[in-house]
């Protein structure tokens, strides 16, 4: 998993609310059996002007040059923002992989839908929730100046930006997981023991719950 | 010993410290399980337990032809992953419902069908309505792909306590009102992110008259109000629904379980973090106008035209739904014209939703106009049970198309796609754009509405 910990990159402003997981990756690119090449379908549905699947040659697909993706230079951002719930929906993972395919290691959103946020930290892209204002801010920001860099530092938890310093807080296993990349299982592995003491104790007291299915 | 809510008992049962949670049961299909295979593959990890686990493939398979199994998979990539499934659950000796077993179906309609999903357990599934489960006092939730691994190799799922929200549904509802219309209006009521970081608990006589089928109507849409989970105490419904199950007749120590099961509820004076009360008393059907769960509204109330709504708030967000869904603020639902309409999914293809959607379309023949009215039972024993009862024929009498089971229009990953821009009165649980077909304008409400609408080709909930 990529580490992340301190970042700085540029802006793509999504303002909208309740953005779900079928509109950031749509149901056709779920039947892929890998965990990467989604970059290229990240909002497909608004991107392309028309449908297209796995297999259709991207070179034939016109693109939506109204969408933010696809005019630069946000189309080369790195950091989304976006407003209310975002990630809500499905729970495919393949959304948090066609934007860290893409290149988005950052989202910046006033709150998001769990199982997305969770997928999120796997994959090495940082969610960040900060407020409405704050949000709208961005937003501006970015409106007006779309090169301009936007800087993170996970480990203090301060985004800064035009000389302006937002704290935002983050869950302290969160960052250890995004900033030191960790194998979740392994560590988990290492506590073993534990979990076989526990299956022990089920196995007393509830023995129904261990029949062969 | 102080008052707990039935989600502490199920938390506190379960966790080993207090980041990891074990996990008794785990739901697989073929979706979101193919990467979290290759990666035990990858570490050569071995599947912790392989008996908590049971597949399902649901999502991409065809609701016809079933019997030439995955040789009736028109789509190449499609066929490619029911069968990397197949080949996944052979390599770790999971046990696997496949396409030509009659009791394959939607994950959430199998798994409490089967007395796979037991009370008192925590079971996990690489989909978000994994919460439909909970209505059986199990604490359900749906969780992404690399959990899905993270599962499978330890057993556990890396997680935190969530914090507990009562929604007391008070008042007395009339016989017009089903499960639907209460969860689409829990959900227009809090917003679509109204209970993010909760674990509902759904109460009051509403519920507790509520039949196990309508409790896993109203759990399953937990997820639509933002929920990781969505739990019901366990009652006599509770018992007489697994009494029903072979399977769950025959668990060891059975007497001792059922002693146990009574007392996964919540203690009376437990303290939730947040409580909610829905008057049903004066409730109306539900359907939703817009592109989000939370715009459900009843036939006859104008749709909105300006700020209004819980979580859009800003008004080009509005027209943006209203452009989508070819509707304007101030308008009404009722008679609005729909192309097609689809019953199934796993909020409403259970055997109770398909007679209620018999018993209004007997002897009636839905509108010449639908391009398409599909109904999909939830699962294989549905299909068997609604055939002994003859529902199959008095739909397909009425012009319903009859199907095998499957997620099918729910999400159109199968051939069950429908025309661009075309309008579906559907009884699946998301109307997200794009979620049923490109532009395609999806009405979310119950079977009951559905039957009436597809007999009229518009919005209704009476005969013409
Ligand atoms: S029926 Fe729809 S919501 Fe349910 S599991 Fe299938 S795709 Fe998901």
């Amino acid at each position: 998993m990529n580490k992340i910990s301190q970042f700085q990159g540029t802006l793509i402003p999504l303002d909208r609310s309740n953005i779900d997981t079928d509109a950031i990756l749509p149901k056709q690119y779920l039947k892929m059996l890998d965990k990467t090449g989604y970059g290229d379908f990240l909002f497909d549905d608004e991107r392309y002007l028309d449908p297209g699947d796995s297999e259709t040659p991207l070179q034939t697909r016109r693109k939506n040059q109204n969408f933010i993706l696809n005019i630069p230079p946000y189309n080369r951002g790195t950091i989304l923002v976006s407003k209310k719930n975002f990630g809500c929906g499905s729970s495919r993972e393949h959304a948090v992989w066609a934007i860290r395919d893409f290149g988005i290691r950052v989202i910046i959103a006033e709150s998001f839908g769990e199982i997305f946020f969770n997928n999120c930290i796997k994959n090495g892209v940082a969610p960040i929730i900060l407020g409405k204002e704050q949000v709208a801010s961005l937003i501006n920001f970015a409106n007006k100046k779309p090169d301009a860099q936007v800087s993170i530092n996970l480990t203090e938890g301060i985004l800064s930006f035009d000389g302006t310093h937002i704290t935002f807080s983050l869950h302290p296993s969160h960052r250890k997981s995004l900033s030191e990349g960790l194998d979740e299982i392994e560590e988990t592995l290492a506590i073993g023991d534990k979990i076989r003491a526990y299956e022990c104790s089920r196995l007393q007291s509830e023995p129904w719950v261990f029949v062969d299915f | 010993m102080s008052s707990k809510t039935l989600y502490d008992k199920l938390w506190n049962s379960h966790c080993i410290d207090e980041t990891h949670l074990y996990i008794d049961r785990h739901l697989l299909h073929e979706v979101t399980s193919p990467q979290a295979f290759s990666g035990l593959q990858m570490h050569s990890r071995p599947v912790w337990n392989k008996d908590s686990c049971l597949a399902v493939p649901d999502h991409a398979v065809p609701t016809r032809n079933r019997n030439l199994g995955t040789a009736g998979i028109v789509d190449p990539v499609a066929k490619k992953q029911v069968e990397r499934l197949s080949e996944n659950c052979l390599k770790h000796d999971i046990k696997l419902i496949d396409l030509t077993d009659n009791q394959q179906g939607i994950v959430h309609v199998v798994g409490p069908e089967l007395g796979f999903t037991l009370p008192g357990t925590t079971i996990v599934c690489g989909d978000s309505h994994t919460s439909t489960h909970g209505a059986f006092a199990t604490l359900a939730m749906g969780i992404g792909s690399s959990n899905v691994e993270h599962v499978l190799a330890t057993q556990t799922l890396k997680t935190t306590k969530l914090k507990t929200m009562a929604v007391r549904f008070t008042g007395t509802p009339t016989e017009a009102i089903t499960p639907k219309d209460l969860i689409l209006k829990l959900i227009s009521t809090i917003g679509t992110a109204g209970a993010t970081g909760y674990a509902l608990e759904y109460m009051g006589h509403a519920i507790t008259n509520l039949s196990m089928e309508g409790r896993m109507t109203i759990c399953n849409m937990s997820i639509e109000a933002g929920a990781t989970a969505g739990i019901i105490g366990y009652d006599a419904t509770t018992e007489s629904y697994l009494m029903g199950i072979p399977r769950v007749r025959e668990l060891p120590e059975l007497n001792r379980a059922l002693e146990y099961w009574r007392t996964l509820r919540s203690d009376e004076n437990a303290q939730f973090d947040k409580e909610i009360e829905i008057n049903l008393d004066s409730l109306e059907s539900q359907v939703t106008w817009g592109t989000s769960p939370e715009t459900s509204v009843t036939l006859d109330t104008p749709i909105p035209k300006a700020q209004c709504s819980n979580n859009t708030d800003s008004s080009s967000e509005l027209e943006r739904s209203l452009e989508y869904m070819g509707l304007y603020g101030g308008q009404t639902l009722r008679d609005l014209k729909i192309d097609s309409v689809f019953v199934g999914s796993c909020t409403n293809a259970r055997i109770e939703d398909l007679r209620i959607v018999a018993e209004i379309v007997q002897g009636r023949t839905i509108s010449p106009n639908l391009l398409y009215a599909l109904v999909v039972p939830g699962s294989g024993s549905v299909r068997r049970q609604a055939e002994k009862e003859g529902l199959d024929l008095i739909l397909q009498q009425a012009g319903f198309e009859w199907r095998s089971p499957g997620c099918s229009m729910c999400l159109g990953m199968n051939d069950d796609n429908l025309p661009e821009g075309s309008r579906c009165a559907s009884t699946s649980n998301r109307n997200f754009e794009g979620r049923q077909g490109k532009k395609v304008r999806t009405h979310l409400l119950s079977p009951r509405l559905a039957a009436y609408s597809a007999l009229a080709g518009k919005l209704t909930d009476k005969y013409e």
